[in-house]
């Protein structure tokens, strides 16, 4: 499965990737522009595909996917007349999950968010979150941690609230 | 379980729709990275009555044609390896070369009408033997050495053979039309099997 050839037809690699990409871009920026992501990601993947690193795949369409994502904050940001109307992330809440749960991860800051994503959306290991954020694996390990803590503080919160 | 065990559990538990939706998401994604020229080769199955066979074409026209005794896998990983990885799966985009092999293979069309790519031919005697070969008739067979004679030259039958046996394009340019002297059909790249069946499909060859 991690062993996709730089040579391998481009459909195969769209086949393996496409469930782990979409469930990560919903988590970051919500189900309805999560598609436009989504295309935009597999087209970037498309026309660098020669720059694969063959070596972890995931790793890398997910650092593009990451990177869509960002484009997509920065242009929703600068679209948000007044500002707050607009919600920083959109609400990433596919229904069937835990809707609640899922905005608040949309509340962390951007590296906890995109650290727990990619570990549970796009159900990575580890090693693969470090090498799609150009982290080391301990950072990775202490993003998603910390993104935790404060879901927990959350969920703790609104449970003393209720 | 404690909270953050639980708020793992939960993180972890997978989309239900989610596969659904991204093969929905990468087909759309296919066809537009084809239609628009983003990925240099488009490729699609045919559903026939001899197995699944497999067309690819890039924007010049039609590049190869895959025989079911081909697992799609290996049609794909040898234009890969031989054209370029850029390929997707775009049945829309392929729909005229899709529904031209179909109409052929259910007896319902004798000629093709589509543009070729004729990059995977080598030049020089290859070249003209497959060329003298795409302009054989439906129901009409030749020899090999008469279609080296009219790739210019009679002698070369063999080359003529290799030239066949090397045809990127079966079908389309029916190689399968060229058989041996004596009347046996002689060898296919998709098995003699294979061959004898669109012989009998042009009603060239009885029993």
């Amino acid at each position: 499965m991690e062993s996709v050839a730089s040579r391998d037809p481009f459909q195969r690699f769209l086949d393996e990737h496409r469930a782990p990409v979409l469930a990560f871009l919903r988590a970051m920026v919500g189900p309805v522009d999560a598609d436009d992501c989504f295309q935009e990601t597999f087209m970037a993947a498309l026309r660098n595909y020669e720059s694969l690193d063959a070596a972890n795949p995931r790793a890398w369409v997910m650092t593009i996917a990451r990177n869509k994502a960002i484009d997509h904050h920065r242009a929703r940001a600068r679209r948000a007349i007044p500002k707050a109307d607009v919600p920083e992330v959109a609400a990433p809440a596919p229904a069937e999950r835990d809707p609640e749960l899922w905005a608040a991860v949309g509340e962390l800051p951007d590296k906890q968010r995109t650290a727990v994503a990619l570990r549970f959306a796009a159900d990575l290991r580890y090693r693969e979150v470090a090498a799609a954020m150009d982290t080391s694996e301990e950072a990775a390990r202490r993003n998603v941690h910390e993104g935790l803590r404060k879901l927990r503080e959350t969920v703790l919160r609104e449970e003393r609230a209720a | 379980m404690s909270p953050r065990d639980e708020i793992e559990r939960l993180l972890s538990v997978p989309e239900r729709s989610v596969d659904a939706d991204a093969a929905d998401a990468a087909r759309r994604f296919a066809e537009r990275a084809a239609s628009q020229g983003a990925a240099e080769i488009s490729y699609a199955t045919v559903d026939t009555p001899v197995g699944i066979a497999s067309v690819a074409a890039t924007s010049r026209g039609v590049l190869s044609v895959g025989l079911p005794s081909e697992a799609v896998d290996d049609f794909l990983d040898s234009l890969a390896e031989r054209v370029s990885p850029s390929i997707v799966e775009a049945p829309v985009t392929l729909d005229v070369a899709r529904r031209e092999l179909d109409e052929y293979f259910s007896g319902r069309r004798q000629t093709f009408d589509l543009p070729l790519d004729w990059s995977l031919v080598p030049g020089g005697f290859y070249r003209r033997v497959l060329n003298a070969t795409s302009k054989l008739p439906f129901g009409i067979t030749m020899t090999y050495g008469e279609i080296a004679a009219q790739a210019g030259n009679a002698r070369a039958h063999r080359a003529a053979g290799t030239a066949l046996g090397s045809n990127p394009l079966p079908i389309v340019v029916p190689c399968h039309r060229i058989i041996r002297s004596g009347g046996d059909p002689g060898n296919y790249g998709g098995g003699p099997e294979l061959k004898k069946w669109l012989l009998r499909l042009e009603g060239s060859l009885d029993d």
